[in-house]
C-alpha cells in the first residue's frame, strides 16, 4: 500500500475516522432527511412550533394542498418541467452526438475552429446574455414557450456535450467505421449500429448533465416564462414560498422541493458512475 | 420539438450518405466533409443564433437606451457613464465581491479536508464520497427553498437546533439580519458544492505519485511537512481549477439570494446578476441593463485571466 495512505492510518485512528464520516454523512443527509419528514407530516403538525423531528402519522396532505396553491397546477408545473427536460436532454444528446462525430470523424473546412467557438462560450456565462437573449426570443416568438426554453436549455448544454462526444468519436479507431463501412453500411447507419454503442459512455454522461442542468435551472426559466401555467417546477415553487394571504405553507413547500429533488437523487444513485466521471472529464479538461 | 433540427441534418446528410459506391476518393472526401457539415450545422446554428447572437447584441443594446415596448434610441456610451456612478450596481459589486472572497476559502478547505478524509482504500470511503456529493446533484433553486425552510424562524428545524444550543433566541430571525442571512446562505451553498471541490481535489491527489511522497518520508519530513511542502504545492494546479471554478460560481450567484434573502434585509444581499436581474426585468431598461452585464463579463474576463496566469505557472512542474 502506498505510504501516505499508511500514514493517514497511522495518525487517524480507525475508530475516529469513521466517527468523523458518520458524523458528517449525517450532516450531509440531515436537510434532505428535514425535507422528506416535513412534506409528510399532517397539516396541523407541520405547523408545530418548535418542529418535531419525526412525523407522528405520514399525510400526503401536503401534497394534495400543493395543488391547490393560489389556483396553481402545480401537477401541470410538474408535466412541464418533464417535458423541457426531456426535450432538452433528447435534443442535446442528438445534436451532439451528430456534431461530435462530424468535428472528430467528419472534418469540414473551418471545422477546426467552429469548434473552438463553440466550446469557447463555455468561457461567457449565460448569465451576462440573459437580457438580449429575451429580446431574441421575443422576435423569433420563442419567449413564454416552453418550446423555446427547451432550445435555450439545449444551447446551454451543446458545448459540453460537444465537447464529450467528440473525444469519444476521437478515441474509437478508425478501423472499426471502416469495418462497417465496408459490410455496406452507410455512415448514418454505421454511427448507429456499430459507433453508437462504443460511444454510448459519452452519450449517457451527456444526457444525465443535461438531465440534472435542465430540471435544476432556475434562472433563465424565470425570465423567459411568464405564465403561471407555463412555470417549471423550481420557478412554481417561489409562488408557493411567497404564500397565500401573507402566510407560508411550509409543509406544501417542503412537498414541492422533494418533487423537485427525488427525481435527482433517484437518478444519482442510479447512474451515478457516469455523472462523476462527467464531472471530472468536463472539469479536467 | 426537439427533433426538427436533427431531423433537418438528416434528410440533408442522406443523399450523400453511401460511400461505397464512389470510385474515386476525392469525391469520397469531399462528400464526408459535406456530411460533417450537414451533421454540425444544426448545433452550429443554435449556438450562432441563441448565444454567439446575443453576446454580440449585447454590446450593441448597450449604447442604446432600450425599453421593453418602443423604440430604441442610440445613446453611445451614456449607460456606462451612468453605470459608474452607480450606487446601486457598485454596493451590489461589493456584495457580490464579499461574498466570494468570504466563502471560496470556506469550500476550498472544506473540500481539501473532505478529499483527504475519503481517500482511503476502505470499503467504507467510497460510499462517504458518494454521500458528500449527493447534494451536487440536487438545484441551487431547490436546496435553497430547502434551507429557507430550514432557518426560519421558530419553525426552522435548523434555527431550533441552533436556539437549543444557544446560539439564537427564540424571537430572532436568521434572515433579517444581514451577516446571519449571508451566513445561511453560506451554509447552503456549502452543502450543495463541496461534494464537488472534494472530487475534484481528490483526483488531483490520486495524481500525486506515491515515489514523491515516500522519499520524502525517507528523507525525514512529518506528516504536516510533507502535506505543506510535497502534496500542496503539486496538488496547485487542482487548486487553482477548485479556485476558478467557485470564483465563477460565486461571482455569478443570483439564485440562492433572490430565493433565501429576496436580496433583503433592506437590498444588502443584492449580487451583480441579480441588480442586472432588477434593471432588465424589473426596470425593463433593457439597454442598461445590458451595459451592466458587459461591465459584469468584463470584470469576469479579467478575474479568470488572473486565475489562468496562475494555472499556468504551475502546470510545469
Amino acid at each position: 500500500m502506498s505510504s501516505m495512505i499508511g500514514d493517514v492510518r497511522a495518525t487517524v485512528p480507525r475508530a475516529a475516522w469513521w466517527v468523523i464520516c458518520i458524523a458528517l454523512t449525517v450532516m450531509f443527509l440531515y436537510p434532505i432527511y428535514v425535507m422528506l419528514a416535513m412534506a409528510f407530516k399532517g397539516p396541523a403538525e407541520a405547523g408545530l412550533i418548535p418542529p418535531t423531528l419525526f412525523p407522528n402519522d405520514l399525510s400526503l396532505a401536503n401534497f394534495r394542498r400543493l395543488g391547490s396553491v393560489q389556483g396553481l397546477n402545480v401537477f401541470g408545473n410538474v408535466l412541464n418541467s418533464v417535458w423541457v427536460t426531456l426535450g432538452a436532454t433528447v435534443g442535446t444528446v442528438v445534436l451532439s452526438t451528430l456534431a461530435g462525430y462530424a468535428f472528430a470523424r467528419a472534418r469540414f473546412p473551418g471545422s477546426g475552429i467552429l469548434f473552438f467557438l463553440a466550446l469557447a462560450t463555455f468561457m461567457i456565462p449565460f448569465q451576462a446574455v440573459i437580457t438580449p437573449l429575451f429580446k431574441v426570443m421575443q422576435v423569433l416568438h420563442l419567449n413564454n414557450s416552453l418550446l423555446g426554453l427547451a432550445i435555450v436549455y439545449i444551447t446551454f448544454n451543446l458545448p459540453f456535450g460537444l465537447f464529450i462526444m467528440r473525444n469519444s468519436f476521437a478515441a474509437l479507431p478508425a478501423s472499426l467505421e471502416e469495418a462497417a463501412l465496408v459490410d455496406g453500411c452507410g455512415i448514418l447507419g454505421a454511427i448507429r449500429s456499430v459507433l453508437l454503442p462504443v460511444v454510448m459512455p459519452g452519450v449517457i454522461t451527456t444526457a444525465l448533465l443535461t438531465f440534472f442542468a435542465t430540471w435544476n435551472e432556475f434562472f433563465a426559466a424565470l425570465i423567459l416564462i411568464t405564465d403561471q401555467d407555463k412555470f417549471t417546477l423550481p420557478v412554481t415553487l417561489t409562488l408557493v414560498s411567497s404564500g397565500q394571504f401573507g402566510t407560508v405553507n411550509w409543509g406544501s413547500l417542503q412537498a414541492g422541493v422533494a418533487l423537485t429533488i427525488v427525481p435527482c437523487i433517484i437518478v444519482y444513485v442510479l447512474l451515478q458512475r457516469y455523472y462523476v466521471s462527467g464531472m471530472l472529464s468536463g472539469a479536467l479538461k | 420539438m426537439t427533433s426538427l433540427a436533427p431531423g433537418r441534418a438528416l434528410r440533408a446528410a442522406e443523399p450523400s450518405a453511401p460511400p461505397t459506391r464512389g470510385p474515386r476518393r476525392r469525391r469520397a472526401s469531399s462528400r464526408r466533409s459535406l456530411l460533417g457539415l450537414a451533421m454540425a450545422s444544426p448545433a452550429l446554428l443554435l449556438i450562432s443564433v441563441f448565444f454567439l447572437i446575443p453576446v454580440v447584441l449585447t454590446f450593441w443594446m448597450s449604447l442604446h437606451n432600450w425599453p421593453l415596448l418602443g423604440n430604441p434610441r442610440f445613446i453611445g456610451l451614456d449607460n456606462y457613464t451612468r453605470a459608474l456612478g452607480d450606487d446601486n450596481f457598485r454596493s451590489a459589486l461589493k456584495f457580490t465581491l464579499i461574498y466570494t472572497v468570504v466563502i471560496t476559502p470556506v469550500l476550498l478547505v472544506l473540500g481539501l479536508f473532505l478529499a483527504l478524509l475519503v481517500r482511503r482504500p476502505v470499503r467504507g470511503a467510497r460510499f462517504f464520497q458518494s454521500v458528500y456529493f449527493m447534494p451536487v446533484c440536487i438545484g441551487l433553486a431547490s436546496g435553497s427553498f430547502l434551507w429557507l425552510y430550514l432557518g426560519q424562524s421558530q419553525i426552522g428545524p435548523l434555527f431550533d437546533l441552533l436556539r437549543r444550543v444557544g446560539l439564537v433566541n427564540s424571537s430572532s430571525n436568521l434572515f433579517a439580519g444581514g451577516s446571519t442571512a449571508l451566513g445561511l446562505v453560506i451554509a447552503m451553498v456549502t452543502w450543495k458544492v463541496v461534494g464537488l471541490q472534494m472530487l475534484l481535489l481528490l483526483s488531483g491527489l490520486q495524481s500525486i505519485p506515491d515515489e514523491v511522497v515516500e522519499a520524502s518520508r525517507i528523507d525525514g519530513a512529518g506528516l504536516w511537512q510533507r502535506f505543506l511542502h510535497i502534496t500542496l504545492p503539486l496538488l496547485r494546479p487542482t487548486l487553482a481549477l477548485v479556485l476558478v471554478f467557485s470564483v465563477a460560481g460565486s461571482l455569478l450567484a443570483f439564485d440562492q439570494f433572490f430565493i433565501m434573502t429576496g436580496g433583503g434585509p433592506s437590498n444588502s444581499t443584492i449580487t451583480a446578476v441579480y441588480q442586472i436581474y432588477r434593471i432588465s426585468f424589473n426596470g425593463f431598461r433593457l439597454g442598461y441593463g445590458a451595459a451592466l452585464s458587459v461591465l459584469l463579463m468584463i470584470i469576469l474576463a479579467a478575474v479568470s485571466a488572473v486565475q489562468m496566469l496562475l494555472l499556468r505557472n504551475t502546470d510545469h512542474n
